[in-house]
């Protein structure tokens, strides 16, 4: 699998791990430009520890859902164009302002992210969603957000099991997530994203 | 196109004056995205799509900004005032009603505590300089408890503002009540979730820990459906329970402001195993 430009593998003293190049935002380590990217605290940057097939490049249009207080999409806006960042709370969205000061790529908006018609004024087609929410019918918002893609679109989404139903298995909860998700994508990865995040699914897809 | 499906326009159709730019971001809607960089350069409104990308970053900032601002002017003690305003004015209110119901009712057979009866009687034209107080303290008590209302509407609005996660699971009011206990959010995030538990039973508390009293189960807590509806055997269960669900969420609300949705069904999940256990 390739990582896209902009990500690399690199060592921070005794460790080695991802890193992106910008400002750091959460006390992550950093080696010059680079900082680390923690796949512990990013579902996206577990996906890519994890040796997942993205099919990201480098360089993308991204709208990222549910962009809480951005520590991933911090790490998104380093190495895609313009970035997109739907938050629908505002407690966390005051860290995501901050992680916009040195990130003139990145646009935060405090939306809700199952209302598109709400951002759709403000939002462009995209290259890639990238959705990241924890709300019951995560399937659903995928859905809805299709919309920003055009056919061949690439959606990368972590699906969160507890958000749907605590009693129900992982696994039933993910498979029916994934099959309403085929509705309008073809699936092309899933991948469980332990031992980063417990009951959470990664999945690439493709907007047919 | 008519009102309900309205032209779309991107968040610049305004110009960008900052002022209307933000309210335009802020309150906006289309119905499909489309390109707005190269549209505002067709429209002129950006010279090209640097500059157009440069004014986004901008104004979105200063949108989120603002929304952020107003969110944090509905703080914890506000509520506390509001939660407090309630009660003073609901007491206050059923204080007045009784007098008002006695002294009525050596005027007037048909005299009763309803609300309705209130109503009437505010609304008589009165008849000398006695039934005119009577009257007017009438009026006073109707407009008492139409605040009262509109101070629990007004709570209802703010607390999930404040506390969206302690709220969805407490509900509105117990929420802001909890929070007016604790003398804040950040001290009841503090607080260890046995404490939670019997806020607003600390005559109970303070008796049991001098020696001659059985500890509280529950403090205001018991006003939830999670006690209220659970056998009175198993309510020490479901008030331990529900209190360290309360505690987690009034956390993660004061730490982290995110939604956690599945705090709900984790509690009604714990809730409904408990009562299940109890009827074996």
């Amino acid at each position: 699998m390739t990582l896209p430009a902009g990500v690399e593998q690199r060592s921070f003293g005794s460790e080695t791990g991802l890193a992106t190049r910008g400002e750091p935002v959460y006390g992550e380590p950093t080696d010059g430009d680079w900082r680390k990217w923690d796949p512990h605290r990013s579902k996206l940057g577990a996906l890519l520890e994890l040796d997942v097939e993205t099919e990201l490049h480098g360089g993308e249009t991204v709208l990222y859902l549910g962009a809480a207080s951005g520590t991933t999409v911090s790490h998104v806006a380093d190495f895609s164009g313009p970035t997109y960042a739907v938050e629908f709370a505002p407690r966390p969205m005051r860290d995501l302002l901050a992680v916009t000061d040195s990130r003139p790529n990145l646009f935060p908006l405090l939306k809700d992210a199952r209302k598109p018609v709400e951002y759709a004024h403000i939002v462009e087609p995209v290259d890639v969603v990238i959705q990241d929410v924890a709300t019951r019918g995560q399937a659903r918002v995928a859905l809805e957000n299709s919309q920003f893609l055009d056919a061949g679109g690439l959606l990368i989404v972590a699906f969160k099991a507890r958000s749907e139903d605590v009693t129900e298995p992982p696994e039933s909860v993910f498979s029916r997530l994934c099959s309403e998700l085929e509705t309008e994508y073809d699936i092309l990865t899933r991948e469980r994203l332990e031992p980063y995040h417990q009951d959470h699914l990664g999945v690439i897809a493709k907007k047919r | 196109m008519n009102a309900r499906n309205p032209p779309d326009s991107g968040w610049f159709v305004d110009g960008l004056d900052r002022e209307q730019a933000v309210k335009r971001v802020r309150t906006g809607t289309a119905a499909t995205p489309q390109d707005w960089p190269a549209l505002a350069v067709e429209a002129e409104v950006v010279s090209e799509t640097d500059d157009y990308y440069q004014q986004l970053h901008e104004i979105t900032r200063a949108a989120a900004r603002e929304a952020v601002t107003e969110h944090e002017s509905a703080d914890d003690q506000q509520l506390i005032h509001l939660v407090r305003a309630l009660d003073d004015c609901q007491r206050t209110a059923n204080e007045l009603t009784e007098r008002v119901g006695e002294w009525a009712g050596s005027y007037d057979a048909d005299a009763s505590m309803e609300p309705a009866y209130f109503e009437e009687l505010a609304a008589r034209e009165p008849d000398g300089l006695i039934e005119r107080r009577l009257v007017s303290l009438a009026k006073r008590v109707v407009e008492l408890k139409a605040e009262a209302n509109d101070l629990e509407v007004a709570l209802e609005r703010a607390t999930p503002e404040v506390a969206p996660n302690l709220s969805k699971l407490a509900g509105p009011l117990l929420a802001a009540r909890l929070i007016a206990l604790a003398g804040g959010l950040d001290s009841l995030a503090k607080k260890p979730s046995g404490t939670l538990q019997v806020l607003g039973a600390e005559d109970a508390l303070f008796a049991h820990l001098k020696g001659n009293a059985s500890p509280p189960k529950h403090g205001i807590i018991y006003t939830h459906e999670a006690i209220r509806g659970t056998p009175s055997g198993d309510r020490g269960s479901a008030a331990r329970a529900l209190a360290g669900k309360l505690t987690i969420a009034a956390r993660v609300d004061y730490y982290s402001g995110e939604l956690r949705p599945e705090l709900a069904a984790e509690l009604a999940d714990r809730i409904e195993r408990i009562r299940a256990r109890g009827s074996q």
